[in-house]
């Protein structure tokens, strides 16, 4: 029984291993060995977009699945807060005053017992 | 997307890490608590959140553990979904010119998505690079990411419902307004709701671990090409 369960943790911490591996050299490798000042301008001019495409990418996958479901309708919190916050962050372009807002729209609508 | 009177880079750092800090201590939570419920020891999940750094990959880890898959099939979905790593942390670069390589290094130790996000777009608003502020901003991210996780993998029954705080909407929010700050031309928003619609319709038709980097690298690709196309008509 302890014979099972030690190289079930062996497995773990092999496991652990190579996940913290193809996490971090992801992350540092291209950081590291790029020349960000000789690349070449195509490349240059792709990596121009990364920033903004991965961002969208992201909140699309937030903001348009709630709960797990894909779910376009008002019963989705996240879209229907976010709609009037993308407003206010493009009439305002205010970080920190968009969040905010963001926030307390989740909070009193869960508050009031809308969702 | 900070304020215009110049605080300390110490303060800068703490600035921009507080909303990711918001929303990395009930997501950290979460982790803690799935880990410790899939039978992952607290510790083992400790040392994720300080190894590993990321989200995505750390729950994956977690479920699938949970489930009993083989390692070998556990390690390629982590691979998967961190392919969106890689173009961050070349995109990075342009940005890193002139600092030693070791520094790079361990910037790059400290990328998510979300330190990915509040450091390119203060960079690309004309922000200056201040490796106090860059450094400051990554370690106290991880530290809430690694509070949130200690809290949930040993004292999970603590907290029962995050959701009556809004926090489950703080990293989404983030993204949203980072997103926006991002829109600099008419070609960027174009881009961006295309690659948005794109990452949405691949999530949907199934595709949960793929569906960032691809959506990313083709959106990023379309941008490139209209951007090539503008410039020479010139």
């Amino acid at each position: 029984m302890t014979e099972i369960a030690s190289s079930q943790n062996l497995l773990m911490y092999l496991c652990l291993a190579g996940c913290v591996a193809v996490t971090v050299l992801p992350k540092i490798l291209p950081v590291t060995f790029l020349h960000g000042d000789s690349l070449p301008p195509l490349f240059r001019r792709w990596l121009d977009f990364v920033p903004v495409a991965v961002m969208a990418a992201l909140v699309g996958s937030e903001v348009f699945f709630y709960e797990g479901q894909f779910n376009l309708g008002v019963s989705n919190l996240f879209l229907m807060v976010s709609l009037p916050t993308v407003l206010l962050a493009w009439k305002s372009q205010n970080y920190f005053l968009t969040i905010a807002v963001g926030l307390v729209l989740v909070i009193l609508a869960r508050a009031v017992g809308l969702y | 997307m900070e304020q215009a009177s110049t605080p300390s880079p110490t303060l800068l750092g703490l600035k921009r890490a507080l909303p990711i800090v918001l929303g990395y201590l009930p997501v950290g939570f979460a982790f803690g608590v799935l880990a410790v419920k899939n039978g992952i020891p607290p510790t083992v999940a400790l040392a994720m959140s300080i190894l590993m750094f990321s989200g995505s990959g750390q729950l994956i880890f977690a479920g699938m553990w949970g489930a009993q898959a083989s390692s070998l099939s556990i390690i390629a979905a982590v691979a998967i979904v961190n392919l969106r790593y890689l173009l961050q942390s070349a995109a990075e670069t342009p940005w890193l010119v002139g600092l030693p390589r070791l520094q790079r290094f361990l910037l790059g130790l400290g990328l998510t998505d979300e330190t990915f996000a509040v450091h390119v777009t203060a960079l690309q608003k004309g922000w200056p690079r201040n490796l106090t502020t860059l450094f400051v901003c990554n370690h106290v991210a991880q530290l809430g990411w690694v509070g949130g996780t200690v809290l949930g993998a040993f004292c999970g029954e603590l907290v029962h419902d995050v959701r009556p705080l809004g926090l489950d909407y703080a990293l989404p929010v983030m993204f949203l307004a980072l997103l926006v700050l991002q829109c600099l031309s008419r070609l960027h928003v174009l881009v961006a709701l295309f690659t948005l619609a794109l990452a949405v319709g691949l999530k949907y038709l199934g595709m949960t671990q793929w569906n960032i980097a691809l959506a990313t690298i083709i959106g990023a690709s379309l941008g490139a090409m209209l951007v090539t196309r503008e410039k020479r008509y010139d």
